[in-house]
This record gives C-alpha cells, structure tokens and sequence, in this order.
C-alpha cells in the first residue's frame, strides 16, 4: 500500500522544486514529532527521514495547495506503526526501552520538569500520546489529529482528554520515577515553571 | 444526562477546578515547550542531504 501513483502525472521540476521547498520548512516539525513517537531522538531522526523520503517519492500524490504538514505527519505515523508491527514481539518491551532510554537521554542542562513531562508522556498508552500531542504541541485541530491518525473526530477528542487527565495524574503521584522520590513534587514544579514562563511573556 | 462539561451536581469546590485547570494549563505549556525545543534545534545535514539528493535515492544513510 504505497504511493504507485507516481506515473499519474508528469514530473514537473517546477512542482517538484515547490514540493521540495515546502517539505524542507517541515523537517523540524517532522522531527519533533517522530521524538514524540519513538522516544530515542537517533531512532526518531531515522523515522522523520524515512518518512521525508517515502513523502517525496509520493509526490505526485499531493494536491498542491493542500495542508501538506498533515499529510507528512499521516505519512511518519503509519511509517512509525509499520516498522512497529513488523518487530511487534519487541512490543511487550518497548515500554521499559523507552523508559530507560528517555532516563538515558536527560538533558543535565534542560529543566527538571521537562524531563519529568517527558518521562510521563512516555508512559502514556502511544494512541493517547499522539492525540495529546498533535493537538496539544503540534498545533492540529482535531480534524486535522483525526485524519492524521486516520480515526474519528470523538475519538481523537476523547483520546486527548484521557491522555490530560492521565498525565496530570502520573506527575501528581510522581509515578514516572521508582525510586521512591516524593510524589506530587513534578507537579509543583512543572506548575512553578510555567508560571515563570507565562510571566516573561 | 452526564455532561462531563457540567461536574454541577456533586459541585466539587471551585478551588479543585481553578487548580486542575491551572495544572492542564501547566502541562499544556510544558508540552509545547517540549515540542519547540525539538523544532528549533538546527536541522542535521542528513536532511537537507536528502532534499538535495532528491530521485538520486536513499543510499546509505549514517
């Protein structure tokens, strides 16, 4: 179930430049997002590239004018659930990958309530997790998260507030860590945080 | 009949609601933060490499 559409039109190199243009104003976008779903920022910068080259070769496919960083996203998200499916015995483990590698790949420098979202998010179920943050990060209306994840509008709606309401739980309780730390401590200082950023603005 | 939008009937002190509300807003912050942070990192060359490359194809990535 690929492109194959290609032979639908003519190469055209003023389309194609167009195309090109367009795609490379995506790449940062593309990148957060496969960071987003695959956690280890190597693995996800794999995945945004794979799906930057299976969105060119689908060139032809994309009506111009279109909402073109939608339709990379759709194309990354069913890359990012195929390869999945096809090491699905890996799956039971993912979750404890992920776990350590988002522990691996702290950032010393980076404040420390945005290691704990991270860890959070990443113990969210993967269809919550996108939901959350292609409407609540990659600034999608939920038609747009909906046609990306190829589900209905209520889904998409109901996904994002289940993935709300279990996230604040999991930084309230302090879930994410095992060590026993004090609970509820991310929250305060998540909350903290952002106040100090909502007044610089 | 249960409109989660309407918690009236058992009326939980508005306080709970400001800060549950104060809490999504929080994390909503956060997660955009997050998020940026990736999007305005300096883009690596392996993909500016494969816009220039263009047809000439995928060859060997890293």
């Amino acid at each position: 179930m690929g492109a194959g559409a290609r032979a639908d039109r003519q190469a055209d190199p003023r389309r194609d430049e167009a195309f090109r243009r367009e795609l490379e104003i995506l790449i940062p976008h593309l990148r957060a997002f496969a960071r987003t779903l695959a956690g280890d920022p190597t693995a996800a910068d794999d995945l945004a590239q794979d799906a930057m080259m299976k969105a060119w070769d689908a060139r032809a496919s994309f009506e111009m004018g279109t909402n073109m960083k939608a339709w990379t996203f759709m194309i990354l998200r069913n890359q990012f659930y195929s390869e999945k499916r096809r090491s699905w015995r890996q799956s039971q483990l993912d979750q404890e990958a992920a776990e350590r590698t988002l522990v691996a790949i702290d950032d010393p420098a980076s404040p420390v309530a945005l290691d704990e979202l991270r860890l959070g998010l990443g113990m969210l179920p993967l269809e919550q997790r996108e939901a959350l943050v292609l409407v609540g990060a990659g600034g999608f209306a939920y038609e747009e998260a909906a046609e990306i994840c190829g589900c209905a509008v209520g889904t998409v709606k109901s996904r994002v507030s289940r993935a709300r309401r279990a996230l604040q739980g999991i930084l309230v309780r302090g879930d994410y860590r095992r060590d026993g730390a004090a609970a509820g401590e991310a929250m305060g200082k998540i909350l903290a945080h952002a106040e100090r950023l909502s007044n610089q603005r | 009949m249960n409109n989660p939008r309407a918690p009236r009937k058992t009326s939980p002190s508005s306080s709970a609601v400001d800060e549950a509300r104060l809490r999504q807003q929080a994390i909503g912050v956060k997660l955009r933060q997050m998020f940026d942070a990736v999007v305005n990192e300096p883009v690596p060359d392996e993909f500016l490499d494969i816009l220039r490359r263009g047809d000439a194809r995928r060859s060997e990535k890293s």
